[in-house]
């Protein structure tokens, strides 16, 4: 399963829902202002941190960059472009958006 | 609060900003309105809380989004006499940032110190 969140997790509780029923092995891809959650050293980096133990997380480079964040992305974050979110779509039989 | 201006009465106007830039149009129809406010010469200040604060962070480069890229707006503020911006402390530490991560100066107040700010004002608009 894909799960892609597209909301700030200080104006959501989005990515906290998306995290609570994302299966150990899955796929969290932020884009939009989703991709805030992916930067270093925020109230909820030990939340994504802790995410990152049991599914892997993506982040939309445009997205970042539009935003000024492309330099705070903290480790274990993979940074992708659309051809990459096309290629995650592929690779996973669902894609659950968490609008 | 009000005082005379070119015949005209200029008020206190404060713009509450607290939505990230881009994700929705809040953000730019506020900057729209804070200049539409400079140009009638009123008194104008802008708060930027929440999410408010990602307005203002550098780096901001929308190329891969086609979208326009309206950060560097905010460097022109001062040519229209907007140079009271305030940002609130405890929303910038939760999102990592300091005030060298932003693209203006600005004045970074306590929520007690934004509270006096929105108190003293005469109208207050929220973006």
């Amino acid at each position: 399963m894909l799960h892609t969140v597209n909301k700030s997790p200080f104006d959501h509780n989005t990515l906290e829902t998306c995290l609570r029923f994302a299966k150990q092995g899955s796929a969290v891809l932020l884009i939009e202002d989703g991709v805030y959650a992916a930067a270093r050293e925020t109230a909820v980096a030990k939340q994504v941190q802790d995410a990152l133990k049991s599914v892997s997380i993506y982040a939309l480079k445009s997205d970042l960059e539009a935003r000024g964040m492309q330099n705070r992305v903290m480790d274990g974050i993979q940074l992708v472009d659309y051809a990459g979110f096309v290629d995650l779509v592929v690779a996973h039989n669902t894609v659950q958006s968490w609008v | 609060m009000t005082d005379e201006t070119g015949g005209g009465v200029a008020k206190k106007f404060l713009y509450v900003n607290r939505k990230a830039p881009y994700g929705t149009i809040y953000a730019l129809e506020s900057l729209e309105v804070v200049l539409i406010g400079a140009a009638f010469e009123q008194d104008v200040s802008v708060a930027f809380i929440g999410d408010g604060v990602y307005q203002l962070a550098k780096g901001q480069d929308t190329k891969g989004l086609a979208v326009k890229n309206f950060s560097p707006a905010f460097g022109a503020l001062e040519d229209y006499d907007v140079n009271k911006l305030y940002v609130d402390r405890e929303s910038l530490l939760a999102r990592g940032l300091n005030e060298g991560d932003l693209l203006v100066p600005v004045k970074v107040v306590s929520a007690s110190e934004m509270a006096e700010i929105m108190d003293g004002q005469d109208v207050i608009l929220s973006f």
